[in-house]
């Protein structure tokens, strides 16, 4: 039975997801939860707890709130808390019974802008769907709500400007045109890095490594979204001439500033051995747009992406000598990356739920235990969280790469050590 | 981006004098933060002292990743398993199959089967009016040589009603059949941990002959099931009490309660009950010289108030289930204890609580979960000597004592140990960064 799972854990869910989005914001992230949710999150999913401080709480919901549907004690509890601590925004999750009850997060979210007078969003959590789901909009959030506010922007190191449309709401028709001429005498092209979280990357340090690798290949990093960077930096955003999605995390907020300032972007992880390819993919990106108009447009769908943005897509399909398992970006950019250092088919395992058009000629989307199980049954050598070693043939070999979205600290100090060496090597 | 650290004095909403305070709830509701400091127990902590049984949780994602990861970290994956529920499930109605074919599912592919199930529900089975007794009834005919466990993971019930760890508490020994009672022997029930060697029940009762069965001392389904031998059942955690009572009437047995407690006079009392029992089963017996226990309990914390001087002291309620009864025997010894983290007042301590607030009424008392205790300062310039986990993470006090939930401490021996650790605590600095984010303090922790 797929829901049925003897002894692999799940992955990081969609609530949690948000938290880790939004961290380091000066946002005030409040789960509508009774208990659990906070202690989980800060727990497993959270490696900044200890010593980073950021505005994460739940609302305690009881049962008798929960039946009556008193909304009103949320929302004095949370301007209550705002009064005190003033946060940059509030963010509003829901857990699993609020969502069964049908909470109107979207109307507590305005009232609250009006009670407070600080933007306040909500983002569609149930607790039900996995942390790329709920980071991915988080994230989106941001791009609509603080992005390219009444700024010029300049992109490509150009002297010219341009206007971006501040009144553009995403999703609206987009009539907008910024048109700029920008050939840059700097030849130090910007970028934004999206879908950047703990979960996926681990501490500070490894984003420090991926932003140096790409600065290497002389590109400019405006903003990483959103590990290392504040808010205000993050408005910026509209400045990069082209987007960098590193994990499948950064795709909704990626489509949000295409929407809103034309931004083209381009999917996949800058992995050791993988840099060069997507530093050309990107510089190929960046020329082809260089001197156009760039159109606000309409988003269809937070979550699209096309072949042609993916970098690591490969139509090559046969028998795998190399089994990789976990999220779409980052383990897709590393099969292409062994593929292109020692020329040995890789495929990967998906579990997670989002994957369309993500997944290269080969791979497989795949959920749930036992169909994880199965699909390991033949596999050679298996790269992957250590947590899945009890379901994996015993005749494999197993190399260990710890994901924090699935087994959380256990294997913290491990993946410093793996990454301290290389701290060294790329500075 | 808010950075490191706690740099803020916060208002009155985080912090009262005890002679301002009210009983039971000295602060305002509110949203509610989480500390980093880890080391209680949860329930899946407490559900694996059953031995050769299995978990299992059917629950959403965001639920069961702090389930299925406590199990995680204390190396018992082999002994948790879950089951998904997803939206559909929700609007389909048909959480009760789900739930039926999910724990036949894993229960079949089990290596082997255990001796018990403790089979989570959760808020969701609730709010849909989940048919449990059918759940049950179905699993229990499909696997009758399995004890199933009705545990429940349900939080959002907890304010109006028992806690999941107190129903908990009560489950877990459902399984432990109603036996002829040995004379000779004496259950403890309700703890996670086991009494310290010389804990005063444990010295009593087997002073005097009295096996002591205790339920985080069982290693095998057999010594678990042999709890029910026990011809007087007893309960000293505060969380214990709801389950165990009932327990020791469907048994048939005795029950005392026997909260842990700083006060000599509640001490002796306890133990004058826990004797009379004890003579009821087996004629004569012999007791402590309360005296003697009480002058070597002044002599240790004499002792300890030479070495820790008049250093601050700040508490927490997670070191010990009766905060305010430590604190009261500290500042009558002359400690300088400033300040008690805690978010609510226990019943069993509102004797206590009007005696400080009468007779040591600057005395602090700070929550723990107050939104605005994120942004709190958490450092001192000057030694801080921390009683708890949450103390020393509040105060920033790496002199911390590292226990939970009172350990195995009980009677006048606790008194006497409680001084021993505030000094162990006072002499040796701990890194609380490594300690205290562990989860189930006493468990395996493999972070």
């Amino acid at each position: 039975m797929r829901q049925a799972y003897r002894i692999i854990p799940i992955y990081t869910a969609d609530v949690s997801g948000v938290c880790s989005a939004l961290y380091e914001l000066g946002g005030m992230t409040v789960m509508h939860d009774p208990s659990g949710c906070n202690s989980t999150y800060n727990t497993h999913d959270e490696i900044r707890w200890y010593d980073q401080d950021s505005l994460i709480f739940i609302s305690g919901l009881t049962d008798i709130d929960a039946i009556m549907g008193n909304d009103e004690k949320f929302l004095q509890d949370i301007e209550d808390a705002t009064e005190e601590l003033q946060p940059r925004f509030i963010a509003l999750a829901s857990s699993p019974i609020p969502f069964m009850n049908g909470t109107d997060f979207p109307g507590l979210a305005r009232a609250l802008t009006v009670g407070t007078g600080i933007p306040a969003f909500s983002v569609p959590t149930s607790g039900m769907h996995d942390y790329v789901y709920g980071a991915g909009l988080a994230l989106a959030e941001i791009a609509k709500h603080f992005t390219g506010a009444g700024e010029e922007k300049n992109k490509g190191g150009s002297e010219h400007s341009i206007k971006t449309n501040d009144e553009k709401i995403p999703g609206s028709t987009g009539k907008s045109v910024k048109c700029v001429g920008i050939k840059s005498e700097m030849n130090r092209r910007k970028l934004n890095l999206l879908g950047v979280t703990p979960l996926d990357f681990g501490p500070q340090s490894i984003v420090d490594i991926m932003k140096k690798r790409l600065e290497n290949q002389g590109w400019e990093i405006i903003s990483t979204w959103a590990m290392g960077d504040t808010l205000e930096t993050l408005a910026k955003a509209g400045e990069a001439d082209v987007n960098l999605v590193v994990s499948s995390v950064g795709i909704p907020a990626a489509n949000v500033l295409k929407g809103k300032f034309g931004t083209p972007f381009l999917v996949g992880t800058p992995v050791d051995g993988y840099v060069e390819k997507i530093s050309d993919a990107l510089a190929e990106m960046a020329e082809k747009v260089t001197g156009e108009c760039r159109i606000s447009e309409e988003i269809p769908d937070l979550w699209k992406v096309t072949p042609d943005q993916v970098i690591y897509i490969s139509t090559e399909s046969s028998q795998p000598d190399i089994t990789v398992i976990g999220e779409p970006v980052t383990m897709g950019s590393l099969a292409a990356a062994i593929e292109y250092k020692y020329e040995k088919k890789v495929q990967l395992l998906c579990p997670l739920e989002i994957t369309e058009g993500l997944l290269r000629e080969g791979d497989q989307a795949i959920r749930g235990e036992e169909s994880i199980e199965e699909g390991l049954k033949t596999a050679k050598i298996i790269i992957a969280d250590p947590l899945y070693r009890p379901i994996c043939p015993e005749t494999a070999r197993f190399y260990e790469l710890p994901h924090i979205a699935f087994s959380g600290r256990i294997y913290l100090r491990k993946i410093k050590e793996m990454y301290a060496h290389n701290l060294i090597k790329t500075t | 981006m808010l950075k490191r650290i706690g740099i803020r004095a916060i208002s009155e909403k985080t912090e009262v004098t005890i002679g301002e305070a009210s009983f039971p709830a000295p602060f305002q509701p509110g949203l509610e933060f989480n500390s980093p400091a880890h080391g209680n127990w949860n329930i899946v902590h407490t559900g694996m002292l059953v031995p050769e049984a299995q978990q299992i949780y059917v629950c959403a994602d965001n639920c069961m990743r702090g389930v299925v990861l406590t199990a995680a970290e204390m190396n018992a994956v082999e002994r948790f398993s879950f089951v998904i529920v997803e939206e559909k499930d929700l609007l389909g109605g048909n959480l009760e199959d789900i739930t039926i074919e999910g724990v036949t599912d894993v229960l079949n592919r089990l290596p082997k089967k255990p001796k018990a199930v403790l089979l989570f529900t959760v808020c969701l089975h609730h709010f849909l009016g989940s048919d449990l007794d059918r759940i049950y009834g179905e699993l229990e005919s499909r696997f009758p040589e399995i004890f199933f466990m009705r545990c429940f993971m349900d939080p959002i019930m907890q304010k109006t009603g028992p806690t999941p760890d107190q129903k908990l508490r009560r489950a877990m020994y459902d399984a432990v059949p109603e036996a002829e009672a040995d004379p000779g022997c004496v259950t403890l029930l309700g703890s996670d941990f086991v009494l310290d060697a010389d804990a005063d029940i444990r010295r009593i009762s087997e002073h005097n002959g009295f096996k002591l069965r205790e339920t985080a001392a069982c290693e095998t389904w057999e010594e678990y099931q042999k709890l029910g031998e026990g011809s007087l059942i007893i309960d000293c955690y505060p969380a214990g009490k709801f389950g165990v009572q009932q327990q020791a009437e469907r048994l048939g047995r005795p029950f005392l309660y026997l909260p842990g407690s700083f006060d000599y006079e509640e001490i002796q009392w306890q133990e004058e009950q826990l004797l009379e029992k004890l003579k009821e089963l087996k004629g004569e017996i012999t007791g402590p010289d309360i005296k003697k226990e009480i002058r070597f309990c002044e002599e240790a914390l004499s002792h300890a108030k030479k070495i820790i001087g008049d250093t601050p002291i700040a508490l927490d309620y997670l070191f010990h289930p009766r905060p305010l009864g430590l604190a009261k025997l500290l500042l009558t010894h002359g400690f300088k204890v400033e300040s008690i983290y805690l978010d609510s007042i226990s019943p069993e301590e509102k004797d206590v609580f009007f005696w400080l607030k009468e007779n040591v009424p600057e005395l602090k008392l700070i929550s723990t979960i107050r939104p605005e205790m994120r942004v709190r300062t958490r450092c001192s310039e000057n030694k801080i000597l921390a009683i708890g986990q949450k103390a020393a993470w509040f105060t920033g006090s790496r002199n911390f004592v590292n226990m939970v939930q009172g350990g195995g401490l009980y009677g006048f021996d606790g008194i006497r140990r409680t001084a021993q650790l505030m000094i162990e605590a006072f002499e040796a600095e701990k890194d609380p960064e490594d300690l205290i984010v562990r989860k189930g303090w006493g468990c395996e922790s493999c972070i």
